[in-house]
Protein backbone atom coordinates (compact mmCIF):
# COMPACT_ATOMS: atom_id res chain seq x y z
CA UNK A 1 0.00 0.00 0.00
CA UNK A 2 1.46 3.21 -1.10
CA UNK A 3 1.82 6.25 1.17
CA UNK A 4 2.39 9.65 0.38
CA UNK A 5 2.54 12.81 2.53
CA UNK A 6 1.98 16.60 1.60
CA UNK A 7 2.20 20.05 3.86
CA UNK A 8 2.66 23.98 2.67
CA UNK A 9 5.29 25.99 4.82
CA UNK A 10 6.34 29.43 4.53
CA UNK A 11 6.25 29.75 0.59
CA UNK A 12 6.75 26.42 -0.13
CA UNK A 13 5.07 23.00 -0.31
CA UNK A 14 6.42 19.24 0.53
CA UNK A 15 5.71 16.22 -0.98
CA UNK A 16 6.54 13.25 -0.31
CA UNK A 17 5.89 9.93 -1.15
CA UNK A 18 7.43 6.09 -0.63
CA UNK A 19 9.12 4.17 -3.78
CA UNK A 20 8.06 0.80 -3.27
CA UNK A 21 6.18 -1.36 -6.30
CA UNK A 22 4.87 -4.07 -4.62
CA UNK A 23 3.04 -6.93 -5.99
CA UNK A 24 1.00 -9.19 -3.26
CA UNK A 25 3.98 -9.68 -0.72
CA UNK A 26 6.97 -8.70 -2.89
CA UNK A 27 8.45 -5.56 -3.59
CA UNK A 28 9.05 -5.02 -7.38
CA UNK A 29 10.87 -2.45 -7.06
CA UNK A 30 12.55 -0.09 -4.27
CA UNK A 31 13.13 3.53 -6.33
CA UNK A 32 10.02 3.81 -8.15
CA UNK A 33 9.15 7.63 -8.49
CA UNK A 34 5.44 8.41 -7.35
CA UNK A 35 5.64 12.18 -7.54
CA UNK A 36 5.15 13.61 -11.04
CA UNK A 37 6.07 17.18 -11.79
CA UNK A 38 3.15 18.44 -13.88
CA UNK A 39 4.19 22.12 -14.61
CA UNK A 40 7.05 24.52 -13.91
CA UNK A 41 5.06 24.76 -10.21
CA UNK A 42 3.04 22.02 -10.10
CA UNK A 43 3.55 18.57 -8.59
CA UNK A 44 1.35 15.67 -8.25
CA UNK A 45 1.78 12.61 -5.88
CA UNK A 46 -0.30 9.72 -6.72
CA UNK A 47 -1.38 6.40 -5.32
CA UNK A 48 -3.82 3.70 -5.62
CA UNK A 49 -4.64 0.60 -7.80
CA UNK A 50 -1.66 -0.65 -10.09
CA UNK A 51 -1.24 0.43 -13.95
CA UNK A 52 -4.44 2.82 -13.14
CA UNK A 53 -1.98 5.41 -11.27
CA UNK A 54 0.80 5.60 -13.79
CA UNK A 55 -1.54 5.27 -16.34
CA UNK A 56 -3.87 8.60 -15.18
CA UNK A 57 -0.61 10.32 -14.09
CA UNK A 58 0.88 10.66 -17.57
CA UNK A 59 -2.40 11.70 -18.94
CA UNK A 60 -2.74 14.23 -16.43
CA UNK A 61 1.18 15.29 -17.17
CA UNK A 62 0.45 15.24 -21.42
CA UNK A 63 -2.43 17.28 -21.14
CA UNK A 64 -1.20 19.99 -18.93
CA UNK A 65 1.77 20.28 -20.95
CA UNK A 66 -0.41 20.73 -24.04
CA UNK A 67 -2.28 23.37 -22.52
CA UNK A 68 1.06 25.06 -21.71
CA UNK A 69 2.38 24.62 -25.28
CA UNK A 70 -1.14 25.75 -26.72
CA UNK A 71 -0.89 28.83 -24.38
CA UNK A 72 2.74 29.43 -23.81
CA UNK A 73 1.66 29.72 -20.15
CA UNK A 74 0.54 26.67 -17.92
CA UNK A 75 -2.89 26.34 -15.61
CA UNK A 76 -2.45 28.07 -12.09
CA UNK A 77 -2.78 25.27 -9.84
CA UNK A 78 -6.47 25.98 -8.60
CA UNK A 79 -7.37 25.20 -12.18
CA UNK A 80 -4.94 22.24 -12.80
CA UNK A 81 -6.35 20.61 -9.63
CA UNK A 82 -9.92 21.43 -10.57
CA UNK A 83 -9.14 20.06 -13.90
CA UNK A 84 -7.77 17.09 -13.17
CA UNK A 85 -10.90 16.62 -10.50
CA UNK A 86 -13.07 16.68 -13.34
CA UNK A 87 -10.93 14.22 -15.16
CA UNK A 88 -10.84 11.63 -11.87
CA UNK A 89 -15.04 12.45 -11.35
CA UNK A 90 -15.66 11.98 -15.43
CA UNK A 91 -13.64 8.38 -15.03
CA UNK A 92 -15.58 7.61 -11.93
CA UNK A 93 -18.96 6.99 -13.86
CA UNK A 94 -17.43 5.30 -16.67
CA UNK A 95 -17.16 1.47 -17.64
CA UNK A 96 -13.53 1.35 -15.85
CA UNK A 97 -13.12 4.15 -13.53
CA UNK A 98 -9.80 5.28 -12.68
CA UNK A 99 -8.66 4.36 -8.76
CA UNK A 100 -6.01 6.94 -8.43
CA UNK A 101 -5.75 9.14 -5.14
CA UNK A 102 -3.50 12.24 -5.33
CA UNK A 103 -1.70 14.94 -3.44
CA UNK A 104 -1.43 17.84 -5.39
CA UNK A 105 1.25 20.84 -3.79
CA UNK A 106 1.57 24.04 -6.38
CA UNK A 107 2.71 27.50 -5.66
CA UNK A 108 0.93 29.90 -7.22
CA UNK A 109 3.28 32.55 -8.90
CA UNK A 110 0.46 35.25 -9.68
CA UNK A 111 -0.47 35.42 -6.22
CA UNK A 112 2.49 33.90 -4.22
CA UNK A 113 0.78 31.10 -2.23
CA UNK A 114 1.49 27.35 -2.03
CA UNK A 115 -1.11 25.28 -2.44
CA UNK A 116 -2.12 21.68 -1.24
CA UNK A 117 -5.06 20.08 -2.54
CA UNK A 118 -6.23 16.32 -1.32
CA UNK A 119 -8.08 14.38 -4.28
CA UNK A 120 -8.91 11.18 -3.98
CA UNK A 121 -10.59 8.39 -6.41
CA UNK A 122 -14.29 9.53 -6.16
CA UNK A 123 -13.00 13.08 -6.95
CA UNK A 124 -13.67 14.77 -3.80
CA UNK A 125 -10.96 17.93 -3.57
CA UNK A 126 -10.62 20.10 -0.94
CA UNK A 127 -7.80 22.17 -0.67
CA UNK A 128 -5.73 21.37 3.18
CA UNK A 129 -2.31 22.83 4.78
CA UNK A 130 -1.55 19.15 4.92
CA UNK A 131 -2.30 15.94 3.80
CA UNK A 132 -1.87 12.11 3.40
CA UNK A 133 -3.04 9.12 1.77
CA UNK A 134 -2.66 5.36 2.65
CA UNK A 135 -1.84 3.88 5.91
CA UNK A 136 0.35 6.82 6.64
CA UNK A 137 -2.61 9.19 6.67
CA UNK A 138 -3.92 7.50 10.31
CA UNK A 139 -0.07 8.29 11.91
CA UNK A 140 0.65 11.29 9.95
CA UNK A 141 -2.70 13.46 9.98
CA UNK A 142 -3.25 13.22 14.05
CA UNK A 143 0.87 14.26 14.41
CA UNK A 144 0.65 16.69 11.75
CA UNK A 145 -2.44 18.52 14.01
CA UNK A 146 -0.07 18.97 16.29
CA UNK A 147 3.12 19.78 14.91
CA UNK A 148 2.37 21.47 11.12
CA UNK A 149 3.18 25.61 11.22
CA UNK A 150 2.27 27.31 7.85
CA UNK A 151 4.63 29.76 8.72
CA UNK A 152 7.61 26.75 9.19
CA UNK A 153 10.84 27.69 6.92
CA UNK A 154 11.91 24.37 4.80
CA UNK A 155 14.05 23.00 8.16
CA UNK A 156 10.99 22.70 9.93
CA UNK A 157 8.70 21.76 7.39
CA UNK A 158 11.40 18.83 6.73
CA UNK A 159 11.31 17.71 10.50
CA UNK A 160 7.78 17.66 10.52
CA UNK A 161 7.65 15.42 7.11
CA UNK A 162 10.96 13.82 9.20
CA UNK A 163 8.62 12.86 11.84
CA UNK A 164 5.75 11.95 9.76
CA UNK A 165 7.97 9.26 8.04
CA UNK A 166 9.77 8.40 11.24
CA UNK A 167 6.25 7.37 13.26
CA UNK A 168 4.84 5.29 10.54
CA UNK A 169 8.65 3.20 10.05
CA UNK A 170 8.31 3.17 14.20
CA UNK A 171 4.39 2.05 14.21
CA UNK A 172 3.45 0.38 10.41
CA UNK A 173 3.35 -3.40 10.15
CA UNK A 174 4.42 -2.91 6.87
CA UNK A 175 6.78 0.16 6.39
CA UNK A 176 8.17 1.11 3.09
CA UNK A 177 11.88 1.81 3.21
CA UNK A 178 12.60 4.78 1.26
CA UNK A 179 10.74 8.08 0.19
CA UNK A 180 11.54 10.40 -2.20
CA UNK A 181 10.72 13.64 -1.09
CA UNK A 182 9.94 17.17 -3.87
CA UNK A 183 9.45 20.55 -3.08
CA UNK A 184 7.82 23.35 -5.16
CA UNK A 185 8.50 27.03 -4.22
CA UNK A 186 8.76 30.71 -6.03
CA UNK A 187 11.79 28.92 -7.67
CA UNK A 188 10.06 25.92 -8.88
CA UNK A 189 10.20 22.23 -8.37
CA UNK A 190 12.98 20.11 -6.63
CA UNK A 191 13.91 17.03 -5.39
CA UNK A 192 15.26 16.74 -1.77
CA UNK A 193 17.16 13.95 0.44
CA UNK A 194 15.70 13.35 3.25
CA UNK B 1 -19.48 7.35 -39.45
CA UNK B 2 -16.10 6.29 -38.69
CA UNK B 3 -15.45 3.33 -41.05
CA UNK B 4 -17.36 5.72 -44.00
CA UNK B 5 -14.79 7.78 -43.37
CA UNK B 6 -11.96 4.98 -42.97
CA UNK B 7 -12.77 3.44 -46.44
CA UNK B 8 -11.92 6.38 -48.13
CA UNK B 9 -9.02 7.75 -46.21
CA UNK B 10 -5.43 7.69 -47.49
CA UNK B 11 -3.71 7.91 -44.52
CA UNK B 12 -3.71 5.83 -41.26
CA UNK B 13 -4.09 2.18 -39.92
CA UNK B 14 -7.24 1.55 -42.16
CA UNK B 15 -5.31 2.14 -45.31
CA UNK B 16 -2.13 0.25 -44.38
CA UNK B 17 -3.99 -2.82 -43.46
CA UNK B 18 -5.91 -2.97 -47.01
CA UNK B 19 -2.98 -2.25 -48.73
CA UNK B 20 -1.66 -5.57 -47.04
CA UNK B 21 -4.99 -7.05 -48.20
CA UNK B 22 -4.80 -6.25 -51.35
CA UNK B 23 -0.99 -7.55 -51.77
CA UNK B 24 -2.12 -10.85 -49.74
CA UNK B 25 -4.73 -11.37 -52.40
CA UNK B 26 -2.21 -10.90 -55.31
CA UNK B 27 0.23 -13.31 -53.90
CA UNK B 28 -1.13 -16.50 -52.87
CA UNK B 29 2.34 -17.54 -51.29
CA UNK B 30 3.38 -14.76 -49.45
CA UNK B 31 6.58 -15.12 -48.33
CA UNK B 32 6.99 -15.57 -44.32
CA UNK B 33 10.28 -13.51 -44.80
CA UNK B 34 7.94 -10.52 -45.08
CA UNK B 35 6.82 -10.10 -41.26
CA UNK B 36 10.59 -11.05 -40.26
CA UNK B 37 9.68 -14.38 -38.54
CA UNK B 38 10.16 -18.20 -39.62
CA UNK B 39 6.49 -18.30 -37.68
CA UNK B 40 4.98 -16.36 -41.05
CA UNK B 41 2.43 -13.92 -38.58
CA UNK B 42 0.25 -13.45 -41.78
CA UNK B 43 -2.70 -12.55 -39.63
CA UNK B 44 -2.07 -8.92 -40.13
CA UNK B 45 -4.00 -9.05 -43.40
CA UNK B 46 -7.14 -9.37 -41.24
CA UNK B 47 -6.66 -6.56 -39.41
CA UNK B 48 -6.04 -5.57 -36.44
CA UNK B 49 -7.03 -8.43 -34.15
CA UNK B 50 -10.63 -6.81 -32.50
CA UNK B 51 -11.82 -9.41 -29.72
CA UNK B 52 -15.40 -10.72 -29.02
CA UNK B 53 -16.44 -9.99 -25.29
CA UNK B 54 -19.18 -11.94 -24.06
CA UNK B 55 -22.20 -9.87 -24.10
CA UNK B 56 -22.78 -9.65 -20.60
CA UNK B 57 -22.54 -6.79 -18.03
CA UNK B 58 -18.84 -8.27 -16.26
CA UNK B 59 -17.07 -9.77 -19.17
CA UNK B 60 -14.70 -10.84 -16.48
CA UNK B 61 -17.09 -12.07 -14.06
CA UNK B 62 -18.65 -14.37 -16.25
CA UNK B 63 -14.89 -15.55 -17.40
CA UNK B 64 -14.34 -16.41 -13.21
CA UNK B 65 -17.53 -18.19 -13.45
CA UNK B 66 -16.37 -20.72 -15.60
CA UNK B 67 -12.72 -20.87 -15.14
CA UNK B 68 -11.94 -20.55 -11.69
CA UNK B 69 -11.13 -23.87 -9.73
CA UNK B 70 -10.79 -22.66 -6.40
CA UNK B 71 -14.05 -21.54 -5.80
CA UNK B 72 -15.36 -24.41 -8.15
CA UNK B 73 -13.48 -27.45 -8.86
CA UNK B 74 -15.48 -28.94 -11.27
CA UNK B 75 -15.68 -26.25 -13.98
CA UNK B 76 -14.71 -27.25 -17.17
CA UNK B 77 -11.79 -24.76 -17.95
CA UNK B 78 -8.67 -24.69 -15.87
CA UNK B 79 -6.23 -21.87 -16.84
CA UNK B 80 -2.21 -22.79 -17.13
CA UNK B 81 -0.86 -21.23 -14.45
CA UNK B 82 1.98 -21.73 -12.12
CA UNK B 83 5.91 -20.54 -13.20
CA UNK B 84 8.96 -19.18 -12.27
CA UNK B 85 10.30 -16.75 -14.24
CA UNK B 86 13.52 -14.40 -13.70
CA UNK B 87 15.86 -12.00 -15.53
CA UNK B 88 18.50 -9.89 -14.63
CA UNK B 89 20.70 -6.74 -15.96
CA UNK B 90 24.51 -7.49 -15.39
CA UNK B 91 27.86 -5.99 -16.82
CA UNK B 92 27.89 -8.23 -19.39
CA UNK B 93 24.28 -7.71 -20.63
CA UNK B 94 20.79 -9.65 -19.44
CA UNK B 95 20.02 -13.17 -18.44
CA UNK B 96 16.71 -14.68 -18.42
CA UNK B 97 16.03 -17.85 -17.11
CA UNK B 98 12.71 -19.80 -16.65
CA UNK B 99 11.44 -23.15 -15.71
CA UNK B 100 9.18 -24.79 -18.24
CA UNK B 101 6.41 -26.52 -16.25
CA UNK B 102 2.50 -26.08 -16.74
CA UNK B 103 -0.16 -26.95 -14.58
CA UNK B 104 -3.98 -26.69 -14.62
CA UNK B 105 -5.00 -26.78 -11.21
CA UNK B 106 -2.88 -30.19 -9.71
CA UNK B 107 -2.29 -31.63 -12.62
CA UNK B 108 1.24 -31.08 -14.40
CA UNK B 109 -0.20 -30.05 -17.84
CA UNK B 110 3.15 -30.51 -19.36
CA UNK B 111 6.93 -30.62 -18.69
CA UNK B 112 8.38 -28.97 -22.02
CA UNK B 113 6.60 -25.73 -22.22
CA UNK B 114 9.07 -23.01 -24.02
CA UNK B 115 8.22 -19.99 -21.61
CA UNK B 116 10.49 -17.32 -23.03
CA UNK B 117 9.33 -15.88 -26.50
CA UNK B 118 11.60 -15.21 -29.13
CA UNK B 119 9.79 -11.85 -30.07
CA UNK B 120 12.75 -10.80 -32.54
CA UNK B 121 16.40 -11.62 -32.23
CA UNK B 122 16.61 -8.79 -29.82
CA UNK B 123 13.95 -8.90 -28.03
CA UNK B 124 12.94 -11.77 -25.44
CA UNK B 125 9.64 -12.00 -23.45
CA UNK B 126 8.90 -14.39 -20.34
CA UNK B 127 5.46 -15.98 -20.12
CA UNK B 128 3.80 -15.75 -16.37
CA UNK B 129 0.12 -16.38 -15.70
CA UNK B 130 -1.91 -17.47 -18.89
CA UNK B 131 -0.05 -19.27 -21.10
CA UNK B 132 -2.24 -18.22 -23.90
CA UNK B 133 -2.59 -14.92 -22.99
CA UNK B 134 1.48 -14.14 -23.05
CA UNK B 135 1.95 -16.54 -26.06
CA UNK B 136 -0.51 -14.62 -28.44
CA UNK B 137 0.30 -11.04 -27.15
CA UNK B 138 4.07 -11.30 -26.91
CA UNK B 139 3.90 -12.90 -30.73
CA UNK B 140 1.56 -9.74 -31.24
CA UNK B 141 4.03 -7.43 -30.00
CA UNK B 142 6.87 -8.92 -32.55
CA UNK B 143 4.52 -7.89 -35.24
CA UNK B 144 4.48 -4.65 -34.11
CA UNK B 145 7.91 -4.08 -33.86
CA UNK B 146 8.58 -5.29 -37.12
CA UNK B 147 6.28 -2.82 -38.43
CA UNK B 148 8.16 -0.23 -36.60
CA UNK B 149 11.30 -1.38 -38.04
CA UNK B 150 10.19 -1.10 -41.21
CA UNK B 151 8.36 2.47 -40.55
CA UNK B 152 11.09 3.84 -38.45
CA UNK B 153 14.08 1.96 -40.16
CA UNK B 154 15.38 1.35 -36.82
CA UNK B 155 15.04 -1.17 -34.24
CA UNK B 156 12.48 -0.82 -31.70
CA UNK B 157 13.67 0.65 -28.48
CA UNK B 158 13.32 -2.00 -25.69
CA UNK B 159 11.11 0.98 -23.30
CA UNK B 160 9.03 1.24 -26.56
CA UNK B 161 8.13 -1.98 -26.97
CA UNK B 162 7.24 -2.78 -23.45
CA UNK B 163 5.30 0.21 -23.36
CA UNK B 164 3.50 -0.99 -26.34
CA UNK B 165 2.51 -3.96 -24.70
CA UNK B 166 1.77 -2.51 -21.31
CA UNK B 167 -0.79 -0.03 -23.03
CA UNK B 168 -2.00 -3.19 -24.89
CA UNK B 169 -3.33 -4.73 -21.93
CA UNK B 170 -4.20 -1.77 -19.89
CA UNK B 171 -6.65 -1.70 -22.66
CA UNK B 172 -8.37 -4.76 -21.56
CA UNK B 173 -7.75 -4.44 -18.15
CA UNK B 174 -10.58 -5.97 -15.66
CA UNK B 175 -11.73 -8.43 -18.39
CA UNK B 176 -9.67 -11.19 -17.27
CA UNK B 177 -6.29 -11.03 -19.10
CA UNK B 178 -3.61 -12.44 -16.68
CA UNK B 179 -0.23 -12.24 -17.99
CA UNK B 180 3.18 -11.47 -15.94
CA UNK B 181 6.09 -10.86 -18.30
CA UNK B 182 9.57 -9.60 -18.80
CA UNK B 183 10.49 -7.64 -21.91
CA UNK B 184 14.35 -7.91 -22.22
CA UNK B 185 16.37 -6.69 -24.64
CA UNK B 186 19.60 -4.52 -26.00
CA UNK B 187 18.74 -1.47 -27.67
CA UNK B 188 20.56 2.38 -28.07
CA UNK B 189 20.79 2.12 -24.15
CA UNK B 190 22.35 -1.25 -23.98
CA UNK B 191 20.46 -3.72 -22.01
CA UNK B 192 16.96 -3.03 -20.25
CA UNK B 193 14.30 -5.29 -18.51
CA UNK B 194 10.70 -4.05 -18.01
CA UNK B 195 8.05 -5.67 -15.78
CA UNK B 196 4.84 -5.55 -17.67
CA UNK B 197 2.11 -7.38 -15.96
CA UNK B 198 -1.72 -7.56 -16.73
CA UNK B 199 -2.79 -4.66 -14.52
CA UNK B 200 -1.10 -2.14 -16.61
CA UNK B 201 1.74 -2.04 -14.57
CA UNK B 202 5.43 -1.24 -16.23
CA UNK B 203 8.40 -1.21 -14.84
CA UNK B 204 12.05 -0.91 -15.78
CA UNK B 205 14.44 -2.16 -13.23
CA UNK B 206 18.03 -4.39 -12.70
CA UNK B 207 16.42 -7.71 -11.48
CA UNK B 208 12.80 -9.17 -11.54
CA UNK B 209 11.56 -12.55 -11.08
CA UNK B 210 7.97 -12.78 -11.81
CA UNK B 211 5.76 -16.16 -11.22
CA UNK B 212 4.25 -18.33 -7.98
CA UNK B 213 8.25 -19.48 -7.28
CA UNK B 214 9.12 -15.77 -7.15
CA UNK B 215 9.70 -15.83 -3.86
CA UNK B 216 12.07 -19.07 -3.96
CA UNK B 217 13.97 -17.48 -6.68
CA UNK B 218 14.40 -13.90 -5.23
CA UNK B 219 15.70 -14.96 -1.86
CA UNK B 220 18.64 -16.93 -3.78
CA UNK B 221 19.31 -13.93 -6.44
CA UNK B 222 19.17 -11.39 -4.04
CA UNK B 223 21.60 -12.95 -2.40
CA UNK B 224 24.19 -13.78 -4.83
CA UNK B 225 23.54 -10.29 -7.59
CA UNK B 226 26.33 -8.25 -8.49
CA UNK B 227 26.62 -5.94 -11.15
CA UNK B 228 29.93 -6.72 -11.93
CA UNK B 229 28.85 -10.61 -12.05
CA UNK B 230 31.18 -12.27 -14.92
CA UNK B 231 29.50 -14.07 -17.80
CA UNK B 232 29.76 -17.63 -16.33
CA UNK B 233 28.83 -16.53 -13.39
CA UNK B 234 25.72 -14.45 -13.83
CA UNK B 235 24.26 -18.03 -16.11
CA UNK B 236 25.33 -19.87 -13.01
CA UNK B 237 22.93 -17.49 -10.92
CA UNK B 238 20.18 -17.58 -13.41
CA UNK B 239 19.84 -21.47 -13.41
CA UNK B 240 20.33 -21.52 -9.61
CA UNK B 241 17.89 -19.29 -9.12
CA UNK B 242 15.39 -21.43 -11.06
CA UNK B 243 16.44 -24.30 -9.45
CA UNK B 244 15.41 -23.20 -5.90
CA UNK B 245 12.05 -22.63 -7.42
CA UNK B 246 11.81 -25.58 -8.99
CA UNK B 247 12.49 -27.43 -5.40
CA UNK B 248 10.42 -25.52 -3.28
CA UNK B 249 7.53 -24.66 -5.56
CA UNK B 250 5.00 -27.27 -6.88
CA UNK B 251 3.73 -25.73 -9.65
CA UNK B 252 7.58 -25.11 -10.93
CA UNK B 253 9.81 -27.56 -12.33
CA UNK B 254 11.50 -29.99 -15.11
CA UNK B 255 13.96 -28.16 -16.99
CA UNK B 256 15.37 -24.68 -16.71
CA UNK B 257 15.59 -22.49 -19.98
CA UNK B 258 18.43 -20.61 -20.06
CA UNK B 259 19.31 -17.35 -22.78
CA UNK B 260 21.44 -14.78 -22.62
CA UNK B 261 21.26 -11.06 -24.15
CA UNK B 262 24.32 -9.14 -25.34
CA UNK B 263 24.95 -6.95 -27.88
CA UNK B 264 24.76 -8.88 -30.82
CA UNK B 265 21.19 -10.38 -29.94
CA UNK B 266 19.93 -13.26 -27.18
CA UNK B 267 21.28 -16.70 -27.58
CA UNK B 268 20.29 -19.61 -26.26
CA UNK B 269 22.37 -21.39 -23.70
CA UNK B 270 20.99 -23.98 -22.82
CA UNK B 271 18.16 -26.32 -21.25
CA UNK B 272 18.66 -28.35 -17.82
CA UNK B 273 16.88 -30.78 -16.03
CA UNK B 274 16.16 -29.96 -12.26
CA UNK B 275 16.54 -33.11 -11.18
CA UNK B 276 19.65 -32.72 -13.12
CA UNK B 277 20.94 -30.32 -11.26
CA UNK B 278 19.45 -31.31 -7.98
CA UNK B 279 22.29 -34.47 -7.92
CA UNK B 280 24.65 -33.99 -10.27
CA UNK B 281 25.01 -29.92 -11.16
CA UNK B 282 25.58 -28.45 -14.75
CA UNK B 283 28.88 -29.96 -15.05
CA UNK B 284 28.11 -33.45 -13.36
CA UNK B 285 29.55 -32.46 -10.39
CA UNK B 286 28.52 -30.96 -8.10
CA UNK B 287 24.55 -30.72 -7.24
CA UNK B 288 22.62 -27.65 -6.39
CA UNK B 289 20.66 -29.84 -3.99
CA UNK B 290 21.12 -29.18 -0.30
CA UNK B 291 20.86 -32.88 0.83
CA UNK B 292 23.80 -33.32 -1.92
CA UNK B 293 26.04 -30.06 -0.58
CA UNK B 294 25.97 -31.27 2.79
CA UNK B 295 26.38 -35.12 1.95
CA UNK B 296 29.05 -36.28 4.54
CA UNK B 297 28.97 -33.79 7.28
CA UNK B 298 27.83 -33.77 10.49
CA UNK B 299 26.93 -31.02 13.29
CA UNK B 300 27.24 -33.62 16.08
CA UNK B 301 29.95 -32.66 18.64
CA UNK B 302 30.69 -36.09 20.32
CA UNK B 303 33.33 -35.96 22.85
CA UNK B 304 36.47 -37.42 21.44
Amino acid sequence: MDISFALTGKGYVLVAADTTAARSIIKMKSDEDKIKVLSPHLLMAFSGEPGDTVNFAEYVERNLRLYHIRHTYPLRPASAASWIRRSLAESLRSRSPYSVNLLLGGYDTATHTPELYWVDYLGTMTSVPFGAHGYGSYFALSLLDRYHDPEAGLEEGLAALRRCIDEVSKRLVVSPGKYKVKVVDKDGVREIEL
Amino acid sequence: MNSFADRFSTTGTAVEQRRIKEYVADEEDVSDSMWGSEAGFGTIAHGTPNFMVPTVPDPSAFLRLHTDDHADPSCRIKIKHGTTTLAFRYQGGVIVAVDSRATAGSYVASGTVKKVIEINPYLLGTMAGGAADCQYWETYLGMQCRLHELRNRERISVAAASKYLSNLVYNYKGMGLSMGTMICGWDKTGPAIFYVDSDGTRLKGDLFSVGSGSTFAYGVLDQGYRWDLTDEEAQELGRRGIYAAGHRDAFSGNTINLYHVQQQGWKFIGNYDVSEMHYNGPTGTAGYGYGVRVEGRSSANPPA
